[in-house]
């Protein structure tokens, strides 16, 4: 028997269910490269949601404190100076004696008594007074922030048997929290101070500060410049060997990594002329330099869609190139070159190589003033705090990154919003 | 009257004209100071370029002094510590730059192992497949991937990938350090795919209509007329875009300076602690340092290295898309 030659359309017909698996198959590698992605954002959003959920509240311990005299080691005079060299410390120590009298004989046990409290809590203390002096002599109660370890304990994430705590102190803390002396607050020392070695009192106000200035100088600079090279090559330059050059050259600068624009600051900002390390101003020119072809190439695409017609309306009335570009184009493309700005703004937020190139890194607890003051940066705080030994300053590092992404989906809303309003379809 | 009315119109018309002429003179100038300026602020960028490529070079000359040229491209040890007396043992440091390059390697084949097949499978997706809707809820998640930070990649890479590779590669036998090259490289990956399927995005759309309608006429599947006339004809651009992606992983900082490590390990194990050209710049820059030790200097070395690197990158992969896009023009 002969197999009966199967005809070009049966072999077609055959392989039909094969190819559409195939198709089928295709498409479903695409859709999962998308979802693998989506996976991944969903993931570290609730990996650093759950961490840093916890930053938002900080244990706090009441004690009653007697601002004694003798204690806080005060002769009779009362100005500020003196007032702020008192040994508050001594104060929140006896306070903590009269809660536990059984620990203060031992010197081993006043000491462990001690850790349970924030090293900060004599300067919550001292705030205090110096805001009112006739608060010495009298007796209150103020609910001090409790040391990192404490806190992570009260919030779960260290466990009793850890080995953190020797058993008098759990007792202590037990009985702390019995008499009512242990709350959770309002965490807004995270949000109203500086930086600090203590998790406890590490705050983002100081790093804010100091993206704002940085973002402030690179603003001033990175826009005028931007749009006006922009326009000088999309409007009035010819098109020769130098503007190639110029356009390659941009081209390429925006692909440059961030950390070699860090070593150009390092150079000749701060080498060659011999400006302030770690201060804004050094980062906001250094993150202009950056932010520059963003902003070039939004405007120049921004301008090239602005219709020739207005241009060739302008001159054909008498106005010059340099009026009908002033008076007509730019207004016209200004909404779009204003989101590329802000997208390019939201970039540099962002950006922290650079920064720590020219010693932005550095730990700074004072609140920079201005733009020369030595100051870190948001991005700067979260990989100084993420690189922290202490446990609690996991929660900040991913607090401070909930902060970070908030101002981030703020600006990048602005541009869509800008965008969607102004738009022209020409 | 109406004579020395007509006299002082007859003087008033040159006046008039004077002033206008004034006027236009002086925009004229006007004109010319702006169009200045506008050209002086172009310059700004190529200014940029100049002060990168001079500081690098005059700093690494002054490195290349300490170190000769030859010890630094192709010693194969790599420990700059400075010693603090001068008789010390190994005071003058090794600056053997290959270790530092098969780890940059490393992390970098790890990152487009990632993101060429999640990268180039997305773009396809968006390009060919997807409705408006899907491409208008896919879009969005790519674009909000390239706007997170690189230090939030770094800490979750740290936080959650490098936990999870350890736990999960001891639970089979295998032991990983926790700064393994392949945690820094699977969340580098991740960070590169919208970078690399926005381009190459791009790159598809851009393939005339004509050939995909040719293959569809001759019988073709969507997936075949893909595969075997839209990718190859866009090739070039893919490769451009692929190309921007290394360049990219090359010269990522912020997730290998907090996930891999400093220990110059040369070694090809994924699973090992690898450094990279990026983090040993970082490491010798934050500190105390003076300022004119080899130790810095090293860092400017390094940095000409990787701009060059990413320039001959860059360049390579504006070349083959430009010239992609003007075979199709």
């Amino acid at each position: 028997m002969i197999d009966r030659q199967s005809s070009p359309s049966e072999t077609i017909l055959a392989s039909l269910p094969r190819r559409r698996r195939a198709e089928a198959r295709f498409r479903i590698y695409g859709i999962a490269a998308i979802g693998i992605a989506l996976a991944f954002l969903i993931l570290l959003i609730s990996a650093i949601g759950t961490q840093g959920i916890g930053a938002i509240s900080q244990t706090e311990i009441a004690l009653d404190v007697t601002l004694d005299e003798s204690v806080l080691g005060l002769s009779d005079a009362r100005d500020r100076e003196t007032l702020s060299k008192a040994n508050y410390r001594a104060v929140i120590r006896a306070a903590l004696g009269d809660v536990f009298p059984e620990a203060v004989s031992a010197r081993r046990d006043r000491r462990a008594l001690m850790k349970l409290v924030s090293v900060g809590a004599g300067f919550e203390l001292r705030n205090l007074v110096l805001e009112d002096p006739g608060l010495v002599g009298g007796t209150m109660r103020v609910w001090v922030p409790a040391d990192d370890e404490v806190d992570m304990l009260m919030k779960g994430a260290t466990a009793r048997d850890s080995g953190r705590f020797s058993d008098k102190q759990l007792g202590w803390l037990d009985q702390l929290e019995e008499e009512g002396r242990i709350r959770s607050a309002f965490n807004w020392r995270f949000f109203t101070s500086g930086d600090s070695r203590e998790p406890e009192l590490a705050g983002i106000l100081g790093a804010i500060a100091g993206s704002f200035f940085a973002l402030i100088t690179c603003l001033v600079l990175s826009f005028p410049l931007g749009v006006m090279t922009a326009i000088y090559l999309e409007e009035f330059a010819p098109r020769n060997r130098w503007t190639d050059l110029i356009e390659i050259n941009i081209n390429n600068l925006a692909a440059v990594p961030s950390i070699v624009f860090g070593l150009l600051g390092l150079a000749i900002f701060l080498g060659f002329m011999g400006l302030t390390r770690s201060a804004p101003l050094v980062g906001g020119m250094v993150l202009a330099l950056m932010t520059l072809p963003t902003v070039i190439i939004a405007t120049r695409a921004s301008l090239r869609a602005v219709p020739p017609s207005i241009r060739e309306a302008a001159i054909g009335l008498g106005a010059s190139r340099m009026q009908a570009m002033l008076h007509h184009t730019l207004p016209l493309a200004m909404p779009g070159i204003m989101t590329g700005t802000i997208i390019g703004m939201a970039q540099a937020l962002g950006e922290s190589a650079p920064l720590i190139m020219i010693g932005m890194v550095a730990f700074i607890v004072d609140m920079p003033q201005g733009l020369l003051d030595p100051a870190s940066a948001l991005p700067v705080q979260i990989y100084i705090w993420a690189d922290s030994p202490e446990r609690a300053f996991a929660e900040k590092t991913a607090a401070a990154i909930i902060v970070l992404l908030a101002f981030l989906i703020i600006m990048n809303l602005t541009a869509v919003i800008l965008r969607r309003r102004f738009e022209r379809r020409w | 009257m109406a004579q020395t009315a007509m006299a002082a119109r007859d003087e008033a018309r040159p006046s008039l004209l004077a002033v206008a002429k004034g006027r236009r003179a002086r925009q004229i100038l006007g004109e010319r100071v702006l169009l200045g300026f506008l050209l002086a602020s172009s310059l700004v960028a190529i200014l940029t370029t100049i002060g990168i490529v001079f500081s690098l070079l005059f700093e690494t000359i002054r490195f290349l002094d300490a170190v000769p040229l030859l010890d630094f491209l192709f010693g194969l040890n790599w420990s700059p510590q400075i010693a603090i007396r001068e008789d010390q043992v190994g005071s003058s440091g090794a600056f053997g730059v290959v270790p530092l390059l098969v780890g940059t390697g490393l992390i970098a084949a790890v990152a487009m192992t990632v993101a060429g097949p999640l990268g180039l499978l997305s773009a396809i997706y968006l390009a060919e497949y997807a409705s408006p809707r899907a491409r208008g809820f896919a879009k969005p998640i790519l674009e909000i991937l390239a706007g997170i930070p690189t230090v939030v990649y770094g800490f979750f890479a740290v936080l959650v990938v490098a936990p999870f590779l350890r736990d999960s590669s001891e639970s089979i036998g295998f032991e990983v350090s926790s700064e393994s090259a392949l945690a820094a490289g699977v969340v580098m990956g991740v960070m590169i795919v919208p970078i690399v399927s926005s381009l190459a995005d791009d790159v598809i759309a851009a393939v005339p209509q004509s050939l995909r309608e040719g293959a569809y006429g001759l019988g073709a599947t969507k997936s075949e007329t893909v595969r075997d006339i839209v990718l190859p004809a866009a090739l070039p651009g893919i490769g451009g875009a692929l190309l921007l992606g290394v360049s990219r992983a090359i010269g990522e900082t912020m997730i290998v300076v907090m996930a891999a490590g400093l220990s110059a390990n040369l070694t090809v194990n994924p699973l090992q602690a690898v450094t990279t050209i990026t983090v040993q710049m970082v490491a010798l820059l934050t500190g105390d340092q003076e300022f004119d030790s080899p130790k810095t200097l090293a860092a400017f070395a390094l940095g000409l290295l990787l701009f060059i690197a990413t320039l001959i990158l860059n360049l390579i992969a504006l070349m083959l898309v430009r010239r992609y896009q003007e075979r199709y023009d």
